[in-house]
């Protein structure tokens, strides 16, 4: 914690919890919304938003507290802030440091845009989306969402 | 990456049992495609009864009105020796009590041997063939996939000539007629040169024009028909909908420059087809029916042994 606290520290150490380091800049409130975390939920956070990075310009840094993220929910992040790295804290120290893997499949993470998908009706699914090179590609009717992950997001 | 080459199974769908459902013409391979098209040439051919499905049910579930696909459907069953039950309007179905699709395919699943399925919402298939317990057919999901239609042109074409390497014309609404996004897509697996031939707004979308590229196809846009049908080996007409026009006048102004006439046939290959997945509305002048070249009503003719295959595939 030292650099952070001679450039005057934003955030406490956490005894327990995730650090999401090297989001990209401005995205750390959408790390929330993807990982499920909202208004309503009970999880103590703290993010910084716009922190000067030497290696990536400006980055966004998100803390949660007792809180340790699976591997779905730190792949999901990987849509938005694909340089993000996971820093699970044990005892104010890092124990676990990993980087962010873009899964195969999204289940339930995005809405389908097409208003006339089965997705999007009363029907017992989750959405169910493939990552493709070219972007995200609805399993149900084929849509293909290129631009604005983020807009979609469930 | 992770869809399987089969038919409708997803593998990444824990504990799913592999079944021969038939929802996208994409999830057939360039093998099964051919071993369709030989089952219902096979079909076509053979002089003796058939009771092959014998003793099956199959359930036709229509969400939407369709009067050929579905008579087609009971038709080909029928002529197999099999049975055929099903909705007779949305009004009068489960649907209407407000209850899901996955439901109904679950209830229906244990009164048939295969479910053919017609409706409103695109994907609907797909979801159905994730709720079966027994084969699910695609009939048509809203603006999405109808893969009978499919492959009864290709049945048809192949009817003619072989179907490597041709010279196709795809003439008309190609944004938003699905028929020739699929054909497109299919012509591209026996190495097809696709000519497009479209109204302006109305051509084929950049996203399959791109990916068919991609794969080697060549696709060539022409702005006026009489540029290329004298090299063409198959022209697909489709139809353009007036609903995608401000008014008739614009409608019918646009369509004329889209019809295929006599005329426009003055010099093109002896052995062209011409095919339509019908309805026609103007875009074949019916002058044009009594020429070597119509196939329209063929093609439709051939929905019966095609879907014979796809339901002794499914089912047989
Ligand atoms: N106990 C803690 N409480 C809160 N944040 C911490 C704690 N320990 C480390 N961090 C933060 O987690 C991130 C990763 O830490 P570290 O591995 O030390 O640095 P780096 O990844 O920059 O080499 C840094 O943003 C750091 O400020
Ligand atoms: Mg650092
Ligand atoms: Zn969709």
């Amino acid at each position: 914690m030292k650099r952070d606290a001679r450039k005057g520290l934003l955030i406490n150490p956490i005894q327990n919890g995730t650090v999401i380091d090297h989001i990209t800049g401005g995205e750390a409130l959408n790390v929330l919304k993807i990982i499920g975390i909202t208004g309503t939920t009970t999880e103590s956070i703290s993010v910084a938003t716009n922190v000067e990075s030497g290696k990536m310009g400006r980055k966004d840094i998100v803390k949660i507290e007792n809180r340790e993220l699976h591997k779905e929910e730190v792949n999901r992040i990987a849509l938005i802030a694909p340089n993000a790295s996971i820093n699970i804290i044990r005892n104010f120290e890092v124990c676990e440091k990993k980087g962010v893997e873009i899964p195969c499949i999204l289940i339930g993470v995005v809405r389908c845009p097409n208003p006339g998908c089965i997705s999007n009706t009363n029907e017992p699914i989750y959405s169910k989306f493939e990552v493709l090179p070219k972007g995200l590609h609805c399993l149900y009717c084929d849509w293909i969402i290129t631009k604005d992950i983020t807009s979609h997001l469930i | 990456m992770c869809r399987n080459g089969t038919a409708g199974l997803l593998l990444f769908r824990g504990g799913c049992i592999p079944m021969n459902h038939i929802i996208s013409i994409r999830d057939l391979s360039r093998t099964e495609i051919d071993h369709l098209i030989d089952e219902a040439s096979c079909i076509q051919s053979s002089a003796s009864i058939d009771q092959s499905l014998k003793g099956k049910i199959l359930a036709l579930l229509f969400f939407e009105p369709s009067t050929r696909t579905r008579m087609s459907f009971e038709a080909a069953m029928a002529r197999m020796g099999g049975t055929s039950i099903g909705l007779d309007s949305v009004e009068a179905s489960s649907m209407a009590k407000g209850e899901t699709l996955a439901d109904t395919i679950r209830v229906v699943s244990g009164y048939a041997d295969a479910i053919v399925l017609r409706h409103p919402k695109e994907g609907s298939a797909r979801l159905a063939s994730e709720f079966a317990s027994i084969p699910v057919i695609n009939a048509g999901d809203g603006a999405g996939q109808h893969p009978s239609q499919t492959l009864l042109d290709l049945y048809t074409i192949r009817q003619s000539m072989p179907l490597d390497g041709i010279s196709v014309g795809l003439l008309g609404d190609l944004r938003y007629g699905r028929t020739a996004h699929s054909l497109a897509y299919a012509l591209s697996l026996y190495g097809a040169t696709l000519h497009t031939i479209s109204p302006k707004g109305l051509e084929l979308p950049g996203s399959i024009t791109d990916e068919l590229s991609k794969k080697g196809t060549g696709i060539v846009e022409h702005r006026d028909i009489s540029e290329i049908i004298e090299t063409l080996d198959v022209l697909y007409v489709t139809r353009i909908q007036r609903e995608r026009f401000p008014d008739s006048a614009s409608y019918f102004k646009v369509a004329s420059g889209y019809r295929v006439t006599p005329e426009l046939l003055g010099s093109v290959r002896k052995n062209l087809i011409v095919l339509h997945p019908l309805p026609r509305l103007d875009e074949i002048d019916p002058r044009v029916d009594q020429l070597p070249y119509a196939q329209y009503f063929e093609q439709s003719r051939n929905g019966i042994p095609v879907r014979m295959a796809m339901l002794r595939k499914v089912m047989g």
